[in-house]
């Protein structure tokens, strides 16, 4: 009963012109989203993603009333986004990894004193969202640079801080830990998963970063060439593309390939080897069989990527 | 709730406004500076002008001060246009780089924002050399100042500011679909002024039946002048015609509206 977001069919087509020859211009249509539909409870953090073109960001700015749909219903908060988009702006929250929504000459507190502004905050609201914000977000030593003068990841969370003040229902999220190092990584997804938990703000995440996803959501989508091509958990998304984790086990000399039941040795490079196992099996009982019978000096885990998962699944099993 | 459009985009248009003059004035000998050439260099088109007279005496059947009035009056209500809408002509850059979208997810009508981005004070010179000139040559004319001819003053001078807003919301509606079309909207308002400052008499019937009933731009200091002036319309039109301008003006603000929301409606964003 209480999705706040709904879609039904929901497509987008763009016409863009390009260069056929020297005088003529050919129209071509670009169907970026074509017909999607789900929706997504109150309270829920979900994942979005897929490949690059694949309609991620328009279906988020159709979502937010920047986009107007070319078909389909869509609803956020049984609000039609592009009908009533201011109404829509006061109960939604946005970030752009890609690309700011503050003021590039104002320093960070300007900022988000217009916001406040222009939101109409209520005072005590606003200083308890504010300094929430810059206690977790580590803003304080940045509130009086210009945005202009802030590094990538500085301004992410600046940005992060100014989608959240006006206490949004639902608050999209296009990329926003693109770019990021590790730390700040860590910072921004805690502070989205205390927010998700504290406030009950739903959330839609789009993301290149599969551990993003496995940090924050329980639920993902994945869209390609505008469809959407798979909505459920993370686990049977590993499970459908039947994709791999890598152990990476570093030994005390050169040996054979290591034969371990349940992995398979893909790379061998000197003493360093690179083992592959179903991403849905825990790691343990491989790293323990391996201490046990080699020399181990080291060893470390990677994910897959994200790419690499889609691709699976898309292309049925084994992929690229 | 249903609070009207109309007065959120204002309150948002004063707070981002005062914003940007807060801003500006952080750097007040340099704002100084900047209106003072503004003030010169609209300043030097009239002198132009008034040393053209030192040759010729009259201009299509008008004195110099008569010219100045003309002059005046289309400085200050271009210059009002201007001073509040001005920074129109950066939207098809927006519109281009995709940065419309982050205007697009506040509560605020677009375009209060569009018109208040970079307010620049500056631009207040226009309106101060306009009104100067305005008042000389008001000092210097013989104008028999009935009632209707006062109150026409500041209806001119409103409505002549309203067309020339709605000529730069249209202007700025344009630049949705054709992202470089701010040349084509300079056309029509710095064109448009430059037209004005002259008399009416100087130009062909075809050219004042285009200005009257297609681009009503004559109704922003013509019409109504010649009526102030006490002189008759070239093309004939009742003496009181300048009484309309409200009313035209008030035409031109809903075609610029309807524009502007289709033009919205249009924006299609960029790919990154
Ligand atoms: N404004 C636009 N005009 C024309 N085509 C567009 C526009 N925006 C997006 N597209 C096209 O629509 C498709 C989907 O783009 P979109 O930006 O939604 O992808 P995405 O999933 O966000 O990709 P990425 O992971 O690279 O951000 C692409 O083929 C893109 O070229
Ligand atoms: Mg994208």
């Amino acid at each position: 009963m209480d999705d706040l977001i709904e879609l039904d069919g929901v497509e987008k087509v763009f016409q863009v012109r390009r260069r056929a020859g020297l005088m003529r211009r050919e129209r071509r249509e670009v169907r970026a989203v074509d017909g999607i539909s789900f929706r997504v409870p109150r309270g829920e953090m979900v994942g979005y993603i897929g490949p690059n073109g694949a309609g991620k960001s328009t279906t988020i700015k159709m979502l937010t009333g920047i986009l107007v749909p070319s078909g389909g219903r869509l609803r956020v908060a049984g609000i039609d986004p592009s009908r009533e988009r201011t109404r829509l702006a006061r109960r939604i929250g946005v970030v752009f990894g890609q690309r700011t929504t503050l003021w590039w000459d104002l320093p960070l507190r300007d900022s988000y004193a217009l916001v406040r502004r222009m939101y109409r905050i209520p005072d005590d609201r606003y200083r308890e969202n504010l300094d929430r914000c810059v206690e977790l977000l580590n803003l304080s030593e940045l509130l009086d640079v210009p945005v202009r003068q802030l590094s990538l990841g500085q301004r992410m969370r600046g940005d992060i801080a100014a989608a959240l003040l006006h206490d949004p229902e639902v608050l999209y999220l296009d990329e926003p830990t693109i770019g990021l190092d590790v730390v700040s990584k860590a910072k921004v997804r805690q502070f989205l998963r205390d927010v998700n938990a504290e406030q009950g703000t739903t959330v839609l995440l789009t993301t290149h970063d599969l551990t993003d996803i496995e940090l924050l959501c329980k639920r993902v989508m994945v869209i390609d060439h505008g469809r959407l091509v798979y909505d459920g958990g993370l686990d049977g998304l590993h499970a459908v593309g039947e994709s791999e984790r890598t152990l990476v086990v570093d030994l005390e000399q050169e040996l054979p390939p290591i034969e371990i039941p349940g992995s398979r040795t893909v790379r061998v490079e000197g003493p360093r080897q690179w083992l592959a196992f179903p991403a849905t099996s825990s790691a343990a009982p491989i790293v323990a069989a391996v201490a046990d019978g080699y020399p181990l000096v080291d060893l470390s885990v990677r994910e897959p990527e994200i790419e690499d998962v889609i691709a699976r699944m898309l292309h049925g099993g084994r992929g690229v | 709730m249903a609070e009207s459009a109309v007065s959120t985009g204002l309150r948002a248009y004063v707070l981002i406004v005062g914003m940007w003059v807060r801003s500006t004035m952080a750097y007040r000998t340099s704002f100084l500076i900047m209106t003072l050439g503004n003030l010169l260099a609209t300043g030097l088109d009239f002198v132009a002008i008034a040393l053209m007279f030192t040759h010729i005496g009259q201009l299509g059947g008008f004195t110099l001060d008569e010219v100045a009035f003309l002059y005046g009056t289309t400085s200050v209500a271009f210059g009002l246009a201007d001073l509040v809408l001005g920074t129109m002509g950066r939207l098809g850059q927006r519109v281009r780089d995709g940065t419309m979208d982050t205007l697009l997810v506040r509560p605020v009508p677009i375009l209060a924002q569009v018109a208040a981005d970079r307010f620049a004070l500056r631009r207040l010179g226009r309106i101060i050399q306009g009104a100067v000139l305005l008042g000389w040559s008001l000092s210097r004319l013989d104008i028999d100042w009935t009632l209707d001819r006062v109150l026409l003053m500041p209806v001119m001078l409103l409505s002549g500011g309203a067309i020339f807003g709605a000529l730069f919301v249209l202007g700025g509606a344009f630049q949705f679909w054709a992202k470089d079309a701010s040349e084509v909207q300079n056309a029509f308002t710095f064109g448009g002024t430059t037209l004005l400052e002259y008399p009416p008499t100087v130009f062909g019937k075809e050219l004042l039946r285009g200005v009257t009933f297609v681009i009503p731009l004559a109704f922003v200091n013509w019409l109504p002048a010649l009526h102030i002036l006490g002189r008759p319309d070239p093309l004939g039109l009742p003496a009181r015609i300048g009484f309309a301008a409200p009313l035209v003006a008030c035409g031109c603000c809903a075609v610029a509206g309807l524009a502007w929301r289709a033009g919205l409606r249009a924006y299609q964003s960029t790919g990154s």
